[in-house]
């Protein structure tokens, strides 16, 4: 083990062996790549800091601390998963933007200055939307385009705070910052766009879904828990983020609801999960940190879960729209089983891994006070259940049967999904395996009478609203459709008014060059009457005529001057 | 292609019988998330619960703010997408 050295070293070298490599040393380089990494994290010296000097600045590659290190390895599972469960893919340009996608979050992730995490920052946007490019559809390639400007805005503002803050401070040292200057706000804003703050959002569900089906499982797993880190990093306590978080939780599961793409209604849904975290570091406390890291770990793995099974359904039925699909538990009973595991983690279910890391952001809010944002979060809860938990299993692998006919997942798949769902049960389980990764130490109990009976009620009257809302009809039926979001004002909005503009353009420009060609015209016809070849001033006149003219201003200055 | 039809038409014959669509048995499920339901909230009659907030308290609170939050939520979203949904190709 290399001191000082950063284990995204390994993924950068992996990826940039991959092309050289045939299928089997490739899929064991993908699958050894972050088993490397992890082995190298646990024994390396954690004091040794990697620090390199960069002009004034002292550049702090490898900042290993509670923090850091619960992201670090949990990237690093996720990398290994995600490489397990996309081994089948025969595409050399996603394995390498998988590598190299990990790598920069896990170098992001124990980056201990802000020129490294502006780097790694921008190199995760450039290596993920090549997971999206993959797909090779036009639709994904405008999709990309959008993500990549927007994620690459997000780094702009990033860098920007980065210099504002080393001339303020002469120090570029990433550590707790406090809103109030030009530069944290520009770092907070560049941080909210990765982390999907409302109205910042939008990029999330336009790209997820037009992802290839193993590229949206690793855009799920690394980016917006990146920016959950550095929120967490960065602006611990910082009370603006709690409303933010709130109103997350809040807004997309009615979108969720009425939405036709499952993995979109996946995205959306990871928004409202993202809004629990948030709200988790805008308190601050000692339980909120820790309750917001825990969901982010059991995120990384029930979001991936879900999206793990649901691009399965769309890797063998060729679509994820709830509309076409249905009765695929017939065919593909193993995929059910592991998105109902998934279904059953991200609604918190008792004995699964959200009800340990929720349950610890709900204590921790109503431990301060905040019962509107408390109720708020209980509302998310019982959403997410709602449109996660039930929707996606039931309109996929139940409701009526679509007839169609598949076969199972591919091996490789159903074992990424085992051990995901192995996870979800094992902390769900055993919570204190998860606990002791945490930042802080831990006081919250999940399994108190209490909070299992009251999680129950919770969950089982939501199941009673939709099975009552599903036999009576009331119940939004699937169609295909576009829901308007806010990436209707970049796709519509802006396209509308200059294609306005350009009309306007060429209704009055148009006619403002006909009027001044007239008029240009016309003023060289006028000069042309005057001194073209017939024209009055061009004619020679005889000297007789001149002497004439020249004798009657004479008499006519003779006249005036006797008068 | 004539034999991948004929392997359909064989895998559909020979499909297996599900309990899910046995008639009845959905029903089944239905009445045992009924029970549930009525279990988990007489609990709150019996159980002695601890509560931050006042209205926390409340009988079976849990429960009927899952309900109604449930359906409100479907309800809202109705609406919503008689603003917001567009044919499928709305961006094409």
């Amino acid at each position: 083990m290399i001191d000082g050295l950063t284990p995204a070293v390994f993924f950068i070298v992996g990826a940039l062996l991959l092309p050289f490599l045939r299928e089997m040393p490739r899929k064991i380089l993908t699958l050894l790549v972050p088993v490397l990494g992890l082995v190298h994290l646990f024994l390396v010296n954690p004091l040794d800091q990697g620090i390199l000097q960069f002009f004034d600045y002292s550049i702090v590659t490898l900042r290993i601390d509670t923090l850091s290190l619960v992201f670090a390895t949990i990237f690093h599972i996720a990398a290994f998963v995600v490489a397990l469960y996309s081994l089948h893919v025969r595409d050399t340009m996603q394995h390498v933007a998988m590598l190299v996608t990990a790598g920069a979050a896990i170098g992001a992730a124990l980056a201990g200055d802000l020129i490294t995490l502006f780097v790694f920052w921008e190199v995760t946007a450039v290596a993920t939307v090549f997971l999206i490019w993959a797909r090779r559809t036009e639709h994904a390639y405008a999709a990309g385009m959008r993500y990549l400007i927007i994620q690459m805005g997000s780094g702009l503002l990033l860098l920007f705070g980065t210099i504002l803050l080393a001339r303020e401070t002469g120090s570029v040292e990433f550590s707790q910052m406090q809103l109030g200057s030009v530069a944290t706000w520009a770092i907070f804003l560049g941080f909210g766009i990765k982390c999907a703050f409302p109205l910042l959002h939008n990029w999330l569900q336009d790209a997820y879904p037009e992802a290839t089906v193993t590229g949206t499982v690793a855009l799920g797993s690394f980016t917006t828990k990146l920016a959950i880190y550095a929120l967490a990093r960065g602006f611990a306590g910082e009370s603006l983020l709690i409303p933010i978080g709130a109103v997350m939780t809040a807004f997309p599961i009615f979108y969720a609801v009425i939405e036709n793409d499952l993995r979109r209604v996946l995205a959306y849904s990871l928004n409202n999960q993202l809004g629990y975290m948030v709200v988790g570091i805008g308190l601050g406390t000692e339980m909120a940190i820790n309750g917001a890291v825990a969901h982010a770990v059991n995120n990384i793995l029930f979001k991936g879960l879900l999206f793990m099974s649901v691009g399965a359904v769309l890797l063998r039925t060729g679509t994820a729209k709830g509309s076409e699909l249905g009765g695929l538990y017939k065919s593909m009973p193993w995929t059910t089983g592991f998105c109902l595991v998934g279904a059953a983690s991200i609604s918190a279910f008792p004995l699964f891994a959200g009800f340990v890391s929720k349950g610890m952001i709900l204590a921790a809010t109503a431990e301060e006070g905040h019962w509107i944002v408390w109720l708020v979060l209980l509302f998310g809860s019982a959403g997410v259940f709602h449109h996660s938990g039930i929707k996606i299993p039931y309109f996929a692998f139940f409701a009526h049967d679509s007839g169609i006919r598949c076969r199972e997942a591919p091996m490789n798949m159903l074992w990424a999904m085992g051990i995901m769902s192995v996870l979800c049960i094992l902390i769900g389980v055993f919570p204190g395996l998860l606990y002791g990764m945490l930042p802080y130490p831990v006081t919250f109990i999940p399994y108190t009478l209490d909070h299992v009976v009251t999680q129950m009620q919770l969950l089982l009257f939501s199941a009673l609203a939709f099975t009552l809302l599903m036999r009576t009809g009331i119940y939004p039926p699937e169609l295909r459709s576009t829901n308007l979001d806010t990436d209707w004002f970049y796709r519509r909005l802006i396209p509308v008014c200059t294609g306005f503009f350009e009309r306007l353009r060429d209704a009055v420009g148009v006619k403002t060059v006909a009027a001044g060609k007239f008029l240009v015209q016309r003023a060289i016809g006028l000069i042309y009457h005057a001194h073209g070849p017939h024209g009055v001033l061009a004619r020679t006149a005889p000297i007789s005529i001149t002497v004439l003219w020249v004798a009657v201003l004479l008499a006519a200055t003779l006249f005036l001057y006797y008068l | 292609m004539p034999d991948s039809v004929e392997n359909e038409e064989k895998e559909d014959k020979e499909e297996k019988d599900y309990w899910l669509e046995r008639p009845g048995n959905l029903n089944k499920i239905i009445y045992g998330l009924f029970a549930a339901c009525a279990f988990f909230a007489l609990l709150d009659l019996v159980l002695p619960r601890h509560s931050v907030f006042a209205f926390e308290a409340w009988p079976a609170f849990y429960a009927w703010y899952g309900f109604i939050g449930c359906v409100g939520l479907v309800l809202v979203a109705k609406v919503m997408r008689l603003v917001l949904m567009r044919g499928e190709d709305y961006y094409d």
